[in-house]
């Protein structure tokens, strides 16, 4: 009987002193942490995806409060209805963002760009970047092996075994910039969605004279020099043989679409018989 | 063979390393000039460090050996016109990687060479000149590395304050498969080459120089060692064949024992080595005797269903199309086209690519060996471990860099690399290795370099 009252009392001991002394840990090295941070996290889309520029969802969540220029907090994934509800919690102004989407500024189709040597090794586009210009003549263009579509967290891309180019799903980019951070020849850039997601861009990166740019894809900017001439907004600049048509500018006329030649510059979703209307009705929202 | 039986034992680097098979079928075939192609290419970076800065403009008429682009700071070289005609152009060419890059353009009219080249055959056995006068002949002639790493020679020639020089090397040991160019040099240009080896003792200030030649030459062994034999302080060490022995940390540790520290700031001098290639031996005794500054070299066309495997004297600036004519033609069944050697060349992207001083060779390899085999998951056997002459873990570094954590292979030191490729040719599951490492290598070399300029500025 001894044996047995000696054991639980000192078992007993030995959990009341452990008890007393991990209260007082807990009170000495407690963390005081926001509550706000948990607040935030819930609303955020807790995808963490990185494209705040912050490694996750809570971290962008501490820097929220943390930061002194709250505007320039923006999750783009969440949008403006998440971070309206960041800044309620907060108390603050929201940043009202407009919608972007990335863009693919390759024309360079296996039909456009015909193959003139075979890679043969890992299939990353990194890789063949580093290694030589690729399996067409353009030291420019898209390598087709889609480093952007593995990058992509939202199943937002991939890749047209048809033409060999990546393809945006437009409803679901959230425009966290992952594949333009991806892609080794810095192809795919964020652009302004537009109003219902009519946009006019130069699909090419090439930067080759214009007979050279020519001699390897049949839809490359020769930099003409004519959508630069007709632009009545002053949007397009041509800078190292390659135009480029700045999106807080462009007024969506498409006079560039019309006049070029290669048809390097793409216009998308605008309404089919839109063309017969006079083009400067339509204007950016 | 009186020298390779008073060696007993032939030496080597200890770790790892690979014996490829040799295919050396130019090995008996002499070094023949080619016709002059029409126009020439040349590169305006040929050699590492800063690109060259021209001096001609379009129009100009040149002369062979004539200055066309400058050297533009301390670690760049000088390049010469390798013909003679009018300039057409400087434009952007493609160069070995696919690139465009910028090069001089001329157009060949005749053969016409600047009145102080010598173009005798005599051999000039006396150098008088000074050291510093020498040295500034090698740096004139835009001399560079012709093992292949292109690095500027009176660059190395300049012994950096504090370290002391205890061993010159010159590198005979060819170990790439296929080639045969610093074989048939040592054959045919022996005692131009030891002439250039004792200009260079001279610049250096040493009486003692060692040529490392690997045992699969024995006629370059025997012919070499009878023209020393006429030069004292020159050796010739007989080594073991073993593939990557012409890296130079792997040759520095098969002649001294010694081990180079370890890249970015690691140079063999830090061991009191230098290390030269027979090739540029050549030129340098070309240089400073007959004032011929640097516009040919000589590069090896093989194959296995070549016609006629040659070494070639080619005009720098040569594109490899009209090489390939002159052996007569494309096989059939080519199925992919090395510059370089087999094991550490680059496979080309396009035939309209000059020769520039770093092409060694030109490997023609059939179609049925050209492909890849099928990548399948690494097993965890060590072999690339095993093989690895520098002891890194290439298994490790590949899985790293295929999942982005440059960082950590930084920690794992990738850079230490040195790209001969024997873990991709032991991996049996054909793993593509070497190309990941160099990935990631050049991913960390650059942002190591970002890093000290930032601490620098």
């Amino acid at each position: 009987m001894n044996t047995i009252f000696t054991t639980i009392i000192a078992l007993s001991a030995i959990g009341v002193i452990s008890a007393v002394l991990l209260y007082i840990i807990a009170q000495k090295f407690r963390i005081v942490e926001d509550p706000r941070i948990d607040e935030i996290e819930n609303v955020l889309p807790k995808a963490n995806c990185g494209g705040c520029g912050y490694p996750g969802c809570r971290n962008f969540a501490e820097a929220c409060i943390k930061s002194d220029n709250f505007e320039i907090m923006f999750c783009p994934v969440g949008g403006t209805s998440c971070m309206s509800q960041v800044a309620k919690i907060l108390g603050k102004e929201s940043a009202i963002k407009e919608p972007m989407v990335a863009v693919i500024r390759c024309n360079g189709s296996r039909q456009n760009r015909a193959q003139k040597n075979i890679y043969d090794s890992a299939e990353t586009c990194r890789l063949v970047h580093n290694l030589f210009r690729g399996e067409s003549g353009c030291q420019y263009g898209c390598l087709r092996l889609g480093d952007c579509v593995q990058s992509c967290k939202f199943n937002a891309m991939y890749m047209d075994k048809e033409t060999g180019l990546p393809v945006v799903i437009e409803d679901r980019c959230v425009y966290c910039g992952a594949c333009v951070k991806s892609c080794p020849r810095k192809i795919i850039e964020l652009r302004k969605k537009g109003p219902r997601g009519m946009r006019v861009f130069v699909s090419c990166i090439n930067k080759e004279k214009g007979s050279v740019a020519r001699l390897n894809c049949t839809a490359a900017c020769i930099a003409c020099g004519q959508c630069f001439k007709i632009c009545p907004h002053n949007a397009i600049t041509i800078e190292n043989n390659l135009a480029y048509i700045s999106f807080e500018k462009c007024k969506l006329c498409r006079k560039c679409f019309s006049v070029c030649p290669t048809k390097a510059i793409q216009e998308v979703h605008f309404p089919a018989k839109a063309q017969k209307e006079p083009l400067s009705e339509i204007k950016s929202s | 063979m009186n020298t390779l039986s008073t060696t007993t034992k032939t030496k080597t680097f200890p770790k790892g390393g690979v014996h490829p098979k040799e295919f050396k079928f130019s090995a008996k075939n002499s070094i023949e000039s080619i016709p002059l192609p029409k126009n020439v290419f040349v590169p305006l970076t040929q050699h590492l460090g800063a690109r060259a800065k021209p001096v001609v403009n379009p129009g100009d008429k040149v002369k062979v050996g004539q200055l066309i682009a400058e050297a533009d700071g301390f670690v760049s070289a000088n390049i010469h016109s390798p013909v003679s005609g009018t300039v057409k152009n400087i434009d952007e060419v493609i160069d070995q990687t696919g690139y465009k890059q910028r090069a001089v353009i001329i157009e060949t009219e005749g053969d016409e060479w600047l009145a102080d080249i010598e173009l005798s055959k005599n051999i000039k056995r006396d150098c008088n000149l000074s050291t510093q006068e020498i040295s500034d002949k090698i740096f004139k002639a835009g001399i560079v590395g012709l093992g292949g790493a292109t690095f500027p020679t009176h660059v190395k020639l300049k012994i950096p304050p504090g370290k002391k020089l205890e061993h010159l090397i010159i590198n005979g040991v060819e170990c790439e498969p296929f080639l045969t160019s610093d074989h048939r040099l040592m054959l045919e240009k022996g005692e131009e080459i030891i002439i250039g080896i004792k200009i260079l003792m001279k610049v250096l200030n040493t009486d003692k120089a060692i040529i490392g030649i690997e045992v699969n030459k024995p006629d370059a062994i025997n012919n070499l060692s009878d023209i020393a034999s006429k030069y004292p302080g020159i050796e010739i060490h007989p080594l073991k064949v073993h593939y990557p022995q012409g890296g130079e940390r792997q040759l520095v540790r098969a002649i001294t024992g010694k081990e180079v520290p370890p890249p970015p700031s690691g140079l063999p001098i830090d061991v009191g080595c230098i290390i030269i290639n027979v090739g540029t031996a050549f030129a340098v005794y070309e240089a400073v005797q007959k004032n011929k500054p640097l516009v040919e070299r000589v590069v090896t066309v093989t194959g296995k269903s070549l016609k006629k495997p040659s070494n070639f004297l080619v005009r720098l600036g040569t594109t490899i199309s009209h090489i390939i004519s002159v052996c007569g033609g494309l096989p059939s069944d080519t199925g992919k086209i090395i510059s370089g050697g087999p094991m550490m060349g680059k496979a080309l992207a396009s035939l309209d690519i000059p020769v520039t001083k770093g092409t060694s060779g030109i490997v023609i390899i059939p179609e049925n060996e050209a492909k890849r085999e099928e990548v399948s998951n690494c097993i965890r056997c060590g072999r690339c471990v095993e093989y690895c002459p520098l002891g890194l873990e290439p298994y490790l570094y590949m899985t790293l860099v295929e999942r982005n954590m440059i960082d950590k292979a930084e920690e794992v030191k990738i850079h230490y690399c040195c790209e001969c490729g024997c873990c991709s040719y032991t991996c049996p599951a054909n793993r593509p290795l070497t190309d990941y490492i160099r990935l990631g290598k050049n991913i960390v070399l650059y942002n190591i370099k970002k890093r000290q300029t930032k601490k620098d500025g």
